[in-house]
């Protein structure tokens, strides 16, 4: 049994707060007029995230998910915020804003029912638990996904050289 | 709620993850400005991750494979972040705006 009394309720209230985390994060993300208060939103939704990671019996994606997503992918956006000025125009009287607004709600309720309703009703097949620590995880990486493993490092080099030419050629010109 | 607790059940991180992809369609569709519009695509990589690791965690027979693409998926994620952002800076340096209803020219 329980080592602990109540640690189901506790675990339980722990994941709640995680899921609000991630809520909250993501609607900031979207809603909020200023962008950087938007990156802060996506940072807290990376946070809720790892929390669920966690859940998921992977705490070593957890640790990843903060280390890249707020710790590289926020940062970066950050930086490419200071360089350009890319606040939200405010509401310009375009005839059409509160068509598009409502067509990106009702596309966004639309996938969201259908595929929370898929999620809760699905034949989703029964659960096999295996042996998903983080030494199988690194035996893979370097056994079975070593290929793979070379190729996403080549890609991140690729990346980093073609972010460095593209960024760089703007600046001879005037 | 039925007896498993709500952190052990699949279609409760399915449906976390079906929220986390509608508010970033949502925000794909909404947003004015290209920075805005990579934030939405963020939370539509955050979901698919998300996905991945809840049937990785309920149903795959080796729970290893899931947590291996998860991670591929976070360093193509940064890697297309810093592409993207690249872009991002070189456009507003040739049009000193980064709004999308101002990028209306194909030949500069």
């Amino acid at each position: 049994m329980n080592p602990f009394p109540a640690s189901n309720l506790i675990l339980a209230v722990a994941f709640v707060v995680c899921l609000a985390t991630l809520a909250c994060g993501a609607l900031l993300a979207v809603l909020s007029a200023r962008l950087i208060r938007s990156v802060c939103g996506l940072a807290i939704c990376s946070l809720g995230l790892a929390g669920l990671y966690y859940f998921l019996h992977s705490p070593f994606l957890a640790l990843m998910e903060i280390l890249i997503y707020i710790g590289a992918v926020c940062v970066t956006i950050v930086f490419a915020i200071m360089l350009a000025e890319p606040d939200e125009p405010a509401a310009d009287p375009l005839a059409g804003k509160w068509l598009w607004g409502s067509l990106g709600l009702g596309v966004a309720a639309t996938i969201f029912g259908g595929m929370g309703w898929l999620g809760t009703h699905g034949p989703w097949p029964a659960s096999t638990v295996g042996d998903g620590s983080l030494k199988a995880v690194g035996r893979a990486l370097l056994t079975t996904y070593s290929l793979a493993f070379e190729l996403i490092s080549l890609a991140l080099l690729v990346a980093i050289l073609g972010a460095l030419a593209i960024a760089r050629t703007g600046r001879t010109k005037p | 709620m039925s007896s498993t607790p709500i952190f052990d059940r699949l279609d409760v991180y399915l449906v976390a993850g079906a929220f986390l992809l509608a508010v970033g369609i949502y925000g794909l569709i909404r947003r004015r400005t290209l920075i805005g519009m990579l934030i939405s695509g963020e939370l539509i990589f955050s979901a698919a991750s998300l996905n991945l690791m809840a049937f990785n965690r309920f149903s795959a027979p080796d729970p290893v494979v899931g947590q291996v693409f998860v991670l591929f998926i976070m360093g193509l994620a940064a890697a297309e972040v810093a592409i993207a952002l690249s872009i991002i800076i070189a456009v507003y340096r040739n049009y000193r705006s980064v709004k999308t209803q101002e990028l209306s020219e194909l030949k500069g």
